[in-house]
């Protein structure tokens, strides 16, 4: 298996009005082409600001973030982030911010719109191609971030808590939505999350978190095969692995609501 | 017996005889020959028993219909009160002089308009019944040079001047303060300062740099005025921009450009129109109080000549005519944000299918 991304003893140190604070210290992961990496830790552990550095949004303080570039791609491979605030633009309709990657590409337009209303249908929502996101749901609002980010087809996708907005009900349906689409053709995927089921659901593999600092905790392996879907988490090995990422977790949680009281 | 209380009465019952009640409280007050001295509180209960009246009204209107309802609401209330206004005047409580009804301001307005006034040299819409001699003569130059020494027309082109004037620096330096922290710490203490000037003080400041007896002086200053609530409305905007979506566009590749384009310019245009309205508003302050100090055209001019020479119906006839200028003004600018930003038209139902 060829390395997809290389990131090691990543460190982030932000300024706050009360001094310096570590979001992240020495972090290290490697991701596998293909493969689909679940983080899992705490709340405020760093996680989501291990991802913006991934993305190239704001660089580490020390430490080597790398992805490495695949056959076809440039020197920059492109990376595209699924946010949990959905991030999809107000001003523009479904359809538009779908096609917004490829625009920003200078992809002709014949070929954008192609592609947009491919992914479009891809998510359910052929109906709403010209609606504005104000006339969606939140779920639906997170199909069009899904579609935005695999509709600019990049080496990798970087996942920040997607459905960590949603309901219950709406995370299910979104959750097999995103297994049956990823599935098809196994894009790297870097998945923030702080539901351990839907990280073994979701996930080949699994890094956990410690809290505040956040850093290297454990890694599990989740050898499930696949295709999955949520009949899966009705399997006692299901259970199992949720019960003992939990344990290893359990203690982390307990500090970080400690340091927030 | 049984005892009738008002609530076991039908809404319809209701609404009948709280009309009966208006008409027989008003015609009594006549009666007496009180209204003259007790119009104001009359006038103050009717309104009460109106709002009560629309109420009732507003319960038996089937729920469809209720847009239409509020629409008539809307445009009826107003004519009620022009309406009140012409009984009070005809019927001697008010002073015709000093309150002259809508009627005869419509025929002041009416006569402004096709009338040469050997005064103030033009009418409201400048002379164009002299369209048919001049323009064999001049052509279309002829017909501009008409239309140009209008009252109207020459207050509309300073209000437009001013506002073009002033938006676009505005907008460009309200986008750089939103955007960079340096140039808005640097520049936040200046306009802080100058903002709260009120814009008619550097009148004379623009005379001294512009000539005092051209137009230029009067544009730049409204178009100062507007410049202020523009800039200030704009860096509003752009700083009220969720962050996320900057993020979002970086990382689909937008460029510095394609950033202002497609994330910056459209997140901040609510509150860019905001800054357009109040600019509106204050550009109409300002060209009036100009034409009051130094015109010898324009509406506002007009207005204050008419008051002078005690010419009241005249000078209600300004008014007006400024009053409708500022409300075709902001209803055009309406009408350009409702294009501009499609997005933000009224939440439309979700069709249930599409749930989740």
């Amino acid at each position: 298996m060829a390395l997809k991304i290389i990131a090691k003893n990543v460190t982030k140190v932000f300024p706050s009005p009360r001094g310096w604070i570590v979001a992240l210290r020495d972090f290290s992961v490697e991701v596998n082409e293909g493969e689909f990496l679940c983080i899992v830790g705490p709340s405020g552990c760093g996680k989501s600001t291990f991802l913006r550095i991934l993305a190239g949004l704001v660089p580490p303080t020390s430490g080597d973030v790398r992805i490495i570039p695949g056959a076809r791609s440039e020197a920059k491979p492109i990376n595209n982030i699924i946010f949990q605030e959905y991030a999809i633009f107000p001003w523009k309709t479904v359809h538009d911010n779908v096609a917004f990657g490829l625009q920003m590409r200078g992809i002709s337009k014949n070929e954008r719109d192609q592609v947009a209303l491919e992914w479009i249908g891809r998510v359910g929502l052929s109906k709403f191609a010209s609606s504005y996101p104000h006339q969606l749901s939140g779920g639906m609002k997170q199909r069009v971030s899904i579609a935005r980010a695999f509709a600019n087809d990049p080496e990798v996708l970087l996942m920040d808590e997607p459905l960590g907005a949603l309901d219950a009900q709406t995370r299910a349906v979104l959750q097999e939505e995103l297994i049956r689409i990823w599935e098809e053709d196994k894009k790297t995927v870097v998945y923030i999350t702080h539901g351990i089921e839907e990280a073994v659901l979701l996930g080949d593999r699994i890094s956990l978190m410690t809290a505040h600092p956040g850093t290297n905790k454990a890694f599990f392996d989740v050898n499930f095969p696949r295709p999955r879907d949520i009949a899966l988490t009705r399997t006692p090995q299901f259970g199992e692995l949720c019960h003992s990422i939990w344990e290893s977790l359990e203690a982390e949680v307990k500090q970080a609501m400690e340091k927030q009281v | 017996m049984t005892k009738i209380t008002w609530d076991a009465l039908r809404e319809s019952q209701k609404i009948l005889l709280l009309l009966a009640l208006l008409l027989v409280w008003n015609f009594a007050f006549w009666l007496f020959g009180l209204f003259q001295s007790l119009w104001i509180g009359i006038f103050l209960v009717n309104f009460i028993i109106i709002v009560y009246l629309l109420h009732q009204v507003s319960l038996v209107v089937p729920p469809q219909r209720i847009s239409t309802f509020e629409k008539a609401v809307a445009v009826g209330f107003p004519i009620i009160l022009l309406a009140s206004w012409e009984l009070l005047v005809r019927g001697g409580v008010l002073n015709e002089d000093w309150f002259p009804p809508p009627t005869r301001i419509v025929g002041a307005i009416w006569h402004l308009t096709v009338h040469y006034d050997k005064y103030t040299k033009t009418s409201l819409l400048g002379r164009f019944w002299l369209i048919p001699s001049i323009f064999p003569l001049e052509g279309w130059e002829g017909v501009k040079r008409l239309f140009l020494e209008s009252h109207v027309i020459t207050t509309v082109i300073r209000i437009l001047a001013g506002f073009v004037l002033g938006t676009f620096p505005g907008l460009i330096l309200g986008v750089f303060m939103g955007m960079n922290r340096i140039v808005r710490t640097m520049l936040d203490p200046v306009i802080s300062a100058t903002y709260v000037v009120p814009k008619i003080t550097i009148l004379p400041l623009m005379m001294l740099i512009f000539d005092p007896f051209g137009e230029t002086y009067q544009i730049v200053t409204i178009g100062i005025g507007v410049f202020f609530l523009v800039l200030i409305n704009t860096m509003t905007g752009v700083r009220d921009i969720d962050p996320i979506f900057l993020e979002a566009g970086k990382n689909f590749g937008a460029n510095r450009l394609q950033l202002f384009r497609h994330v910056i310019i459209p997140g901040a245009l609510p509150f860019i129109f905001a800054g357009l309205r109040l600019g509106l508003g204050v550009g109409l302050v300002i060209v009036v109080a100009i034409e009051f100090l130094r015109g010898e055209k324009g509406v506002g001019y007009i207005t204050w000549y008419y008051w002078e020479i005690m010419v009241v119906k005249n000078m209600y006839a300004g008014l007006i005519v400024i009053m409708l200028l500022g409300v075709l003004t902001t209803f055009g600018l309406q009408r350009l944000e409702r294009w501009v930003i499609p997005w933000q038209r009224e939440e439309r139902e979700l069709p249930e299918a599409a749930q989740g």
